[in-house]
């Protein structure tokens, strides 16, 4: 019974991960960036739903939903004012600014809130989940987080399937210069493309800070590292491969937290994501590139 | 004619080492060396080896490596195992700390080549994320390693020291998660500044070399350089040993300038990586001068602000995007064209009015 336990608590990790994998994935497929400082709009996200639950007595759903507003213009801001102006500067360019950000934000955080970590109440009040004679319980941040996870996919893959814009994203990702061609506002679709990334980065931190309740200027930074790895394991630019990869992470970390060491857990998840890119060097979803003289 | 111009721009890079070499000599014979700023010494020199090495990696060999802290982190628990273990053996510090600068070379080096062998067959951000996961394996490796000695020889445990099952004269020397304790301070500012001019030696040779070359080659077209005939995985695998190795040399200087040298996320994570990284981009790729002068202004500079304290880390994020901004973007680009354009019209214009 306690493995399937650790077993579930694994997939609600790695269902955090799939959220945040997404952001990074989406933006890498469409912007080909490596957008470091997705992990600190995490951190952002989670202090913002503090301060609007703990401090200003909001209700957790307002509160949540402070998170993604605030989350979803800060990324459009960091968009604009920092990687709009290096697109088609060298890869290495926009990696190094994504760094700057993501200093600049956890240090903003650092001077507001200070290096303590703060108590974060959780924002889910789901009763837990008793089964088999209640020798297997299953918390309700748990369920919550599962469940979120599957509808923001199901909702995800619908919007890039169906609307115009999500059409316009696959166009942009694919090849930046036709569709410009085909009147598509490649700027736009970019801006579109960090606004859901960063929304998401804000459920993420509510679900995040609710499962691990404390809540540092750096909390964002391993996560974000986690999910990048995560979205790298599942092929990153491909949106089920982030599922996928987010899930199998979060389950061999809580596995060999419980039955190996709880120290060598990251190495072990770094060790597996090493094997499956040796085999497999796109990822497990990964699209192969053909190399052409 | 080509010769002498890549001799002439050499000799400047050495000129400039000599020249911060004199300088500090001089405000510590007049007396204006703060205590601040005499505490930086040795991390300089630290940081600038780093960079050159790891400009090796991303600049001439053209692979983006976020694990470079991961190589300083063998090369300084090798070094400082070596040097605890002597103690018996060598009893003079300078000679176990000139040996253990060797040995940590040459384990970094040997590190270098058994994560290159996979590492380099992956290309552009996957070799990038695969070498940031190597280096945090590093780290956590050996947090949760414990090695004691006694009379009948060496103990290992990844649990605790109790573990070890070390009779009465057992010593620890590794204490997983609290690292090594005791390691001399030996490393001074002089050993800093002969170890970077070494540094520097080796990489500027290299990169004149037909080695150099062939690497470079490598990286502007692999598809033609391997069609001439360069041996691929050799030439990759070259340059990244050697960037390791040098990294490793930095760490022993790193281990020895500490009393206790622990394997924190702060000392070797990969924020330690991509701090280097950030020396290497905003000196300009393959650039070995800029490389370490990036490196001595950006260690000096959140040092030097420590008078606005809190602001001093926003201030330097401000400063990295901003130059970012100014370096890289194709408009800011653009600009600076247009304006040298107009300097220079003023200019001939000036000499046809005279």
């Amino acid at each position: 019974m306690s493995f399937l336990s650790y077993l579930i608590n694994g997939i609600s990790l790695g269902s955090i991960y799939a959220i945040i994998a997404l952001g990074y994935t989406m933006v890498y497929g469409i912007a080909r960036m490596l957008n470091f400082a997705h992990g600190d709009i995490i951190m952002v996200g989670g202090f913002a739903i503090f301060t609007a639950v703990s401090t200003m007595g909001l209700s957790p759903l307002i509160g949540i939903l402070v998170g993604v507003v605030v989350c979803t213009v800060l990324g459009v801001v960091i968009e604009t004012v920092a990687y709009r102006p290096l697109r088609g500067a060298s890869s290495l360019a926009v990696l190094i600014t994504a760094i700057g950000v993501s200093y600049l934000l956890q240090n903003i955080a650092l001077l507001v809130f200070g290096s303590n970590a703060r108590q974060f109440t959780s924002v889910v009040n789901v009763p837990s989940l008793k089964l088999a004679g209640g020798q297997l319980s299953i918390s309700g941040v748990t369920l919550v987080t599962i469940v979120t996870c599957i509808v923001i996919m199901l909702a995800l893959t619908t919007f890039i399937k169906k609307t115009k814009i999500g059409q316009a994203m696959l166009a942009v990702s694919e090849d930046k210069g036709a569709a410009t061609l085909m009147g598509i506002n490649v700027n736009r679709t970019i801006a579109v493309t960090f606004a859901i990334g960063s929304a998401l980065a804000a459920v993420a931190g509510a679900l995040l800070c609710s499962t691990y309740p404390s809540l540092t200027p750096y909390t964002g930074s391993m996560p974000g590292i986690k999910a990048f790895v995560a979205a790298v394991f599942g092929g990153i630019g491909s949106i089920p491969g982030a599922l996928i990869g987010g899930v199998i992470l979060g389950v061999i970390e809580n596995l060999s937290k419980a039955y190996i060491s709880s120290q060598l857990s990251d190495a072990i998840v770094f060790a597996v994501l090493i094997v499956v890119l040796l085999v497999r060097p796109t990822g497990i979803l990964g699209k192969k590139i053909n190399e052409k003289v | 004619m080509k010769k002498n111009k890549v001799l002439i721009q050499d000799l400047i890079t050495y000129g400039i080492v000599f020249l911060m070499w004199g300088l500090v000599l001089l405000m510590e014979t007049t007396g204006s060396m703060t205590s601040l700023l005499r505490g930086l010494l040795v991390p300089l020199c630290i940081y600038a080896i780093l960079a050159i090495s790891l400009n090796l990696t991303v600049g001439i060999l053209g692979e983006l490596s976020l694990g470079h802290a991961g190589f300083m982190c063998v090369g300084a628990f090798s070094g400082a195992f070596f040097t605890r273990c002597m103690e018996g053996a060598i009893p003079g510090v300078g000679l176990r700390f000139f040996l253990a600068l060797i040995l940590g070379a040459v384990v970094a080096g040997i590190f270098g080549i058994l994560i290159g062998i996979p590492v380099l067959r992956l290309k552009g951000d996957y070799l990038a994320i695969v070498t940031l996961a190597f280096g945090e394996i590093i780290k956590n490796l050996i947090n949760v390693m414990y090695v004691g000695r006694d009379a009948s020889g060496f103990h290992f445990s990844i649990k605790d020291t109790t573990s070890l099952g070390l009779d009465e004269t057992g010593v620890v020397i590794i204490k997983g998660a609290q690292g090594i304790t005791g390691t001399p301070r030996a490393a001074t500012f002089t050993i800093g500044m002969v170890l970077l001019l070494i540094t520097l030696f080796i990489v500027l040779n290299l990169m004149h070399s037909r080695t150099g070359r062939a690497i470079m080659a490598i990286r502007d077209n692999r598809i033609a350089a391997e069609s001439i005939g360069i041996h691929i995985t050799k030439y990759k695998l070259m340059a990244f040993s050697i960037s390791a190795a040098l990294a490793g040399v930095a760490g022993v200087v790193y281990a020895h300038s500490l009393s206790t040298l622990a394997a924190t996320s702060n000392n070797f994570g990969y924020n330690k990586s991509i701090m280097i990284l950030v020396f290497v981009v905003l000196g300009g790729l393959g650039n070995i001068r800029g490389s370490m002068i990036a490196a001595i202004v950006l260690t000096a500079l959140p040092e030097l602000l420590r008078g606005l304290n809190d602001y001093r880390m926003l201030i330097y994020a401000i400063v990295l995007i901003v130059m970012m901004l100014f370096n890289s973007s194709p408009k800011a680009i653009e600009m600076r064209g247009v304006l040298m354009e107009k300097f220079r019209h003023k200019k001939s214009a000036e000499k046809e009015a005279a």
